[in-house]
């Protein structure tokens, strides 16, 4: 079976893995340190020492950026993690022992998203110390609502097939059915959301930065960068737009590829994706 | 008109229920103190006895049910306290600033509502050709960034660069006239709408889409009526619920995306009011604008439900 | 006679696009070259099986097609213009008011936000062929031919306030109000009850008769469209296959494939006398479901002999599938027990032991969701060997094939994912399942009722096979006679929770019939002309009319 896959999946993917390599080998390709004052000037213009110039207080902007890039990454990754795991495993829990279960489950769910994420967080940052672990912690908890009501309603919609019946009667245990029938039958429409969930964290984590709220200096992810440069902009100076412009096409990248798994998946092998 | 009644009764108490159950979270949430509230507004260099008197006057030492207890009472009389920062009246800021806010999310919701109605209707039209893939791409590029990204480019292009429009909100004047009023929030209404309608579009896509797959606009085609008939005196009717009840759904963007633009743009509303007093860790205004937020959000999503309630014809006309 | 026939179709080739996942869109020809004539006032009976193309054909009829598919080729006459070269303003003049169209399913045909009036005199007012008045007349008395209730104030209700056989009929009033030349009936009766089809079917065949409409006729089953068409054309693949009258393809069909379809069903059976010990017991049996207050099922008392097959037949709402989840455990009920192999079996499944569950197996109706879509025929197979008798490694590869042969499938199969199999093929897969446990009795849920004809047919002289190599039993549940004559020893009737009718196959076949029963023989259309007319003149209960 031949495998096309389209340009823009490509493109997707291409970025995806370039963004995440430069990540990972952030402390090797940054050309200086993310913390070091290199110019006397501020904001200098770009030039063949500093490549995108430098930024307020005369540090290179490549390398703050670079590091912002693996800061922010690290961050969305961890916060999806634990908002896919805690979800993912409720929401399944929910979904094969209904009962008060499922209903505690649901309705404590549609209580914490009854107040839109970003109010709630800005509620319990103001009285948290903002540390990295508190922000991943708050991000993944309030996200993982999500992801138990599709973890959920794809598990309700396995447990109904006749085939997880036909496993009850042959006197198949709980853990066989929900790892070997319903498991399986689930992954493809959690694994696209998971890429949908990585970018909503990029977002969320880039937005509570730029409002003051997130990683602290003189750490910065990608959306304190651009808080740093923010007033640069009122001035002519683009500074602020090369780590906004990152943020932006990181997560275009990852929607492409999500968008390409889920067009896939769902065509594949009894269409049960 | 017995059930659509019941029903009705039943979503609005229970939305009420909602609203009690977050404010309790707002409260729970805000009032498991790492510090001393007391310490923070007097400073290190304060006594013993003028910290216990502050206190005292909080009411921080009485028990957390008391305390949520007047603090609801509060929010019902319509006396939301005083900022702890800055001992104005939060009642006060909060009349300015919500109107302000108000009014920049209307103007953007008047433009970014038809828009999104419209663009759906072309999308559902020229499915799967030019336009519906180009919609769809550039709808795509656009939820994919944060607001506060959008917002910047398009200051530093039409603000800036261009000149087309002030880049920031700060001299915006609510006793100025309604044109001049218009002009500095020309920018925030546009990245405002942008951020709205993308969202919308490619809901109010789905939903006439699958009006349109429906088994009975087959039997109108088969009928002989044109296609602008089917879509006018079959399509429509059915439509309406779904396209009312998706754009309430992301009236709801709007509440999230105010917060972020208004920073962006130095505007005085709702928004930067509670960014500014998160960071100052000012709890009486986090809460009263928390509790506003959240309002606002669940009675969107309660209009929503009731339209469909109200507008399912199985319910209007029992059995 | 007339010279030029309402309706002339010359080389029809219909051809749709296809998406193949992961690769590009292609284009596939699924009507090639089909000729068929009719003249005003005649019925055209259109049948074959699933994928033959006779909606597409119907369709085609008003320059219609649905989804990707596209009118590629030939000529298409109706009242003596070609409509296929027709632009689109002529073919929309054509339809609503020369041809018109009854779907399937008219509960999904008839807009939900209108009332039902407006929509049967929509196409008429349109195409000027009456004023409102008239047209509102016209369809009143349409209600009162086709035997609606309250014909004259049934126009004011909305679609989901009336059952679906009443629907249904007023869809065929929606075809006949604007006094079409031509009407193309697209399985009208196939999505309803059992009853009420006999019922829809006779008010069609009456309305036709009266207003003299022609009509094209499309369904799968060859005994129904034998009592309304003159004419019949049997569609194999997008292929004409037979094309004859009525009498001629019923009475003396010439292909092979029709021959097949006319003596579907026709399956012979030994009556098996019943032994000293049942196998299965279902003595005083009544349960309901939780949070309901009324009984499913009440009293039952049935019997199976080791062997036999016992089928237990009824209408949706007669209890017959709750009975086969009592029996498996998964209902537990309210009062009374089942015995089977002489041991009470315990209410509630989880508390059954291993050999219990291993000797009671249940095939399902829909072998897509009986079947766990990532798991490879192998492993489906597979696993009850594991799980029942530990068998591995190449014992267990051997007993799969062994079994894989039994059901008739072969070599190569266990590789293979369900997604890659016919219908017929995976419901042999998981007959084969079942099998694979060597269990005492077997629960046949519907098993051929979601499968063609032909197929179906296939499936049940494998089940008759292995009943004698195996030595098991089979609860079979069905709503379709023909079925039940076809295998049972015995049989049940069951009508809204209780047993109506109980004995042997030729004790419950035989007159006198009580009223249930008798209305449910006679649902079931013979392969003879005539037959509709005779059933109607006996018929003492009113269908419900679902």
């Amino acid at each position: 079976m031949s495998i096309r896959i389209p340009l823009a999946a490509l493109l997707g993917l291409f970025f995806t893995g370039l963004f995440f390599l430069v990540a990972v080998f952030a402390p090797l390709l940054a050309p200086y340190g993310y913390d070091e004052v290199v110019s006397s000037g501020f904001w200098d213009p770009s030039s063949s020492e500093y490549w995108l110039g430098t930024d307020g207080i005369g540090r290179d902007l490549l390398s703050r950026i670079i590091y912002g890039l693996r800061t922010t990454i690290w961050i969305a990754t961890l916060a999806t993690l634990l908002s896919f795991t805690t979800g993912s495993v409720l929401g399944f829990l929910a979904a094969v022992m209904g009962g008060w279960v499922d209903q505690a489950l649901s309705r404590f769910v549609d209580l914490i998203m009854s107040i839109p994420s970003l109010i709630f967080a800005l509620v319990i940052l103001s009285i948290t110390p903002i540390t990295i672990t508190v922000l991943i912690l708050v991000m993944g908890f309030l996200d993982s609502t999500r992801v138990y009501r599709l973890a959920r309603a794809v598990a309700v919609d396995i447990t109904v097939m006749d085939y997880v019946e036909a496993a009850k009667l042959r006197g198949e245990k709980y853990i066989w059915i929900i790892f070997r029938e319903i498991l399986p039958n689930a992954l493809s429409p959690l694994v696209a959301e998971m890429g949908l969930r990585f970018i909503f964290m990029v977002l969320f984590i880039s937005t509570l930065s730029f409002l003051g709220l997130g990683i602290q200096p003189p750490q910065a992810d990608l959306g304190g960068i651009v808080r740093e440069n923010a007033e640069g902009l009122t001035y002519g100076i683009g500074a602020a737009l090369y780590p906004a412009i990152t943020i932006a096409l990181l997560a275009i990248s990852v929607n492409l590829v999500a968008d390409w798994v889920l067009a896939r998946t769902t065509s594949l092998k009894g269409g049960r994706g | 008109m017995g059930p659509i009644a019941k029903l009705l009764a039943q979503r609005i108490s229970l939305g009420l229920l909602l609203l009690l159950l977050v404010s309790i979270v707002i409260f729970v949430g805000t009032s498991i103190l790492p510090g001393d509230v007391a310490q923070q507004i007097l400073g290190q260099s304060a006594t013993p006895e003028a910290l216990a008197n502050l206190r005292e006057e909080l009411g921080v030492n009485d028990p957390p049910v008391t305390r949520y207890l007047n603090w609801l009472g509060g929010l019902l009389t319509g006396d939301l306290g005083t900022a702890l920062t800055s001992g104005q009246s939060i009642n006060e800021a909060i009349g300015r600033r919500l109107s302000n806010t108000l009014f920049l999310a209307v103007c953007a919701a008047v433009i970014a509502v038809p828009l999104a109605i419209f663009l759906g209707l072309l999308a559902v039209r020229y499915q799967e050709r030019w336009p519906d893939k180009a919609i769809s791409a550039s709808t795509l590029t656009t939820i994919s960034m944060p607001e506060f990204v959008i917002g910047y480019i398009m200051m530093f292009i039409f603000g800036v660069q261009l000149r087309w429009f002030s880049p920031t909100a700060v001299g915006y004047r609510p006793e100025a006239d309604f044109f001049t009023r218009l002009e500095s929030i020309a920018l925030p209404v546009i990245v405002l709408t942008l951020v709205v309608l993308a969202h919308m579009m490619r809901m109010t896509r789905a939903a006439i889409l699958n009006v349109m797959q429906s088994a009975y606009i087959e039997t109108a085609e088969l009928k002989g009526m044109s296609t602008f008939s089917v879509i006018r005196k079959h399509a429509f009717p059915n439509a309406v619920a779904p396209i009312v009840n998706v754009v309430m759904l992301n009236l709801a963007y709007l509440v999230v995306g105010v917060v972020v633009v208004e920073v962006v743009f130095v505007y005085p509303g709702m928004g930067q009011y509670l960014v500014d007093h998160v960071t100052k860790r000012d709890l009486p205004v986090v809460q009263a604008c928390g509790i506003i937020f959240a309002a606002i959000y669940i009675g969107l999503n309660l209009v929503a439900d009731v339209v469909s309630i109200v507008t399912n014809p199985r319910l209007r006309h029992p059995k | 006679m007339t010279d030029t026939p309402l309706l002339k179709v010359r080389n029809l080739k219909i051809g749709a696009t296809v998406y193949p996942p992961g690769e590009r869109p292609q284009e596939i020809e699924i009507v090639h070259g089909v000729d068929f004539e009719l003249e005003g006032g005649k019925v055209l009976g259109l049948i074959g099986e699933s994928g033959a193309g006779k909606s597409t054909i119907g369709l085609a009829t008003m320059a219609y097609g649905r989804g990707g598919v596209e009118l590629t080729g030939g000529e298409v006459w109706v009242n003596g213009r070609d409509i296929l070269q027709s632009g689109l303003r002529d073919v929309r003049r054509l339809r609503g008011a020369e041809v018109t169209y009854v779907s399937q399913s008219a509960a999904a045909s008839f807009n939900p936000a209108k009332k039902i009036m407006e929509q049967v005199t929509e196409a008429a007012i349109l195409q000027k062929k009456f004023s409102k008045k008239e047209a509102e007349a016209r369809a009143v008395e349409l209600f009162r031919k086709l035997g609606l209730p309250d014909p004259e104030n049934i126009g004011n209700r909305y679609p989901h306030q009336v059952s679906g056989g009443q629907l249904q009929r007023c869809m065929t009033a929606l075809a006949l109000c604007p006094q079409p030349d031509l009407v193309v009936f697209d399985e009208p009766t196939t999505a309803l009850d059992v009853t009420t089809q006999i019922d829809v079917l006779a008010a069609i065949k009456e309305a036709i008769r009266d207003t003299g409409v022609a009509a094209l006729y499309i369904t799968h089953d060859l005994a129904v469209v034998a009592q309304v068409s003159d004419q019949i054309m049997v569609l194999k693949m997008g292929e004409m296959v037979e094309y004859g009258s009525t009498d001629q393809i019923i009475n003396n069909p010439q292909e092979e494939y029709t021959q097949a379809l006319v003596s579907v069903r026709s399956i012979r059976h030994e009556e098996k006398v019943p032994t000293e010990n049942p196998l299965l017991r279902v003595e005083q049996i009544t349960a309901r479901y939780r949070g309901t207050n009324f009984d499913v099922l009440k009293n039952v008392n049935v019997e199976l002999h080791p062997g036999q097959t016992l089928a237990v037949v009824g209408e949706s709402g007669s209890g017959k599938s709750t009975l086969a989840r009592v029996i498996t455990g998964l209902l537990p009920p309210r009062d009374g027990q089942i015995v089977f192999d002489g041991r009470t079996l315990t209410p509630e499944l989880a508390t059954r032991s291993l050999e219990d569950l291993r000797e009671l197996q249940m095939i399902y109706q829909m072998a897509d969701t009986a079947m766990n879509p990532r798991q490879t025929v192998g492993t489906i197979i597979g696993r009850p060997l594991e799980f029942y008798f530990g068998l591995k490694g190449r014992k267990k590869q051997e007993r799969i094939q062994e079994l894989l042969d039994e059901i008739e499938l072969g070599e190569g199969f266990q590789d293979r994912y369900p997604a890659e199999l016919s219908g017929g093929q995976k419901q042999r897969v998981c007959i084969a399942r079942a099998l694979a446990a060597k269990p005492k009795l077997i629960i046949c849920d519907e098993v051929t009722s979601a499968l063609d004809p032909l197929v179906a047919d296939g499936i049940l002289k494998l089940l008759l096979k292995l009943q004698k190599i195996e030595d098991v039993s089979y609860l079979f549940i069905t709503h379709d006679l023909a079925t039940v004559k076809a295998i049972a020893d015995s049989i049940a009737v069951m009508y809204q929770g209780e047993v109506v009718r109980y004995g042997s196959k030729s004790e419950v076949l035989a007159p006198p019939f009580d009223d249930y029963t008798d209305l449910l023989l006679s649902s079931v259309p013979e392969m003879k002309l005539g037959w509709l007319e005779e059933v109607l003149a006996h018929r003492k209960m009113e269908s419900a009319g679902h």
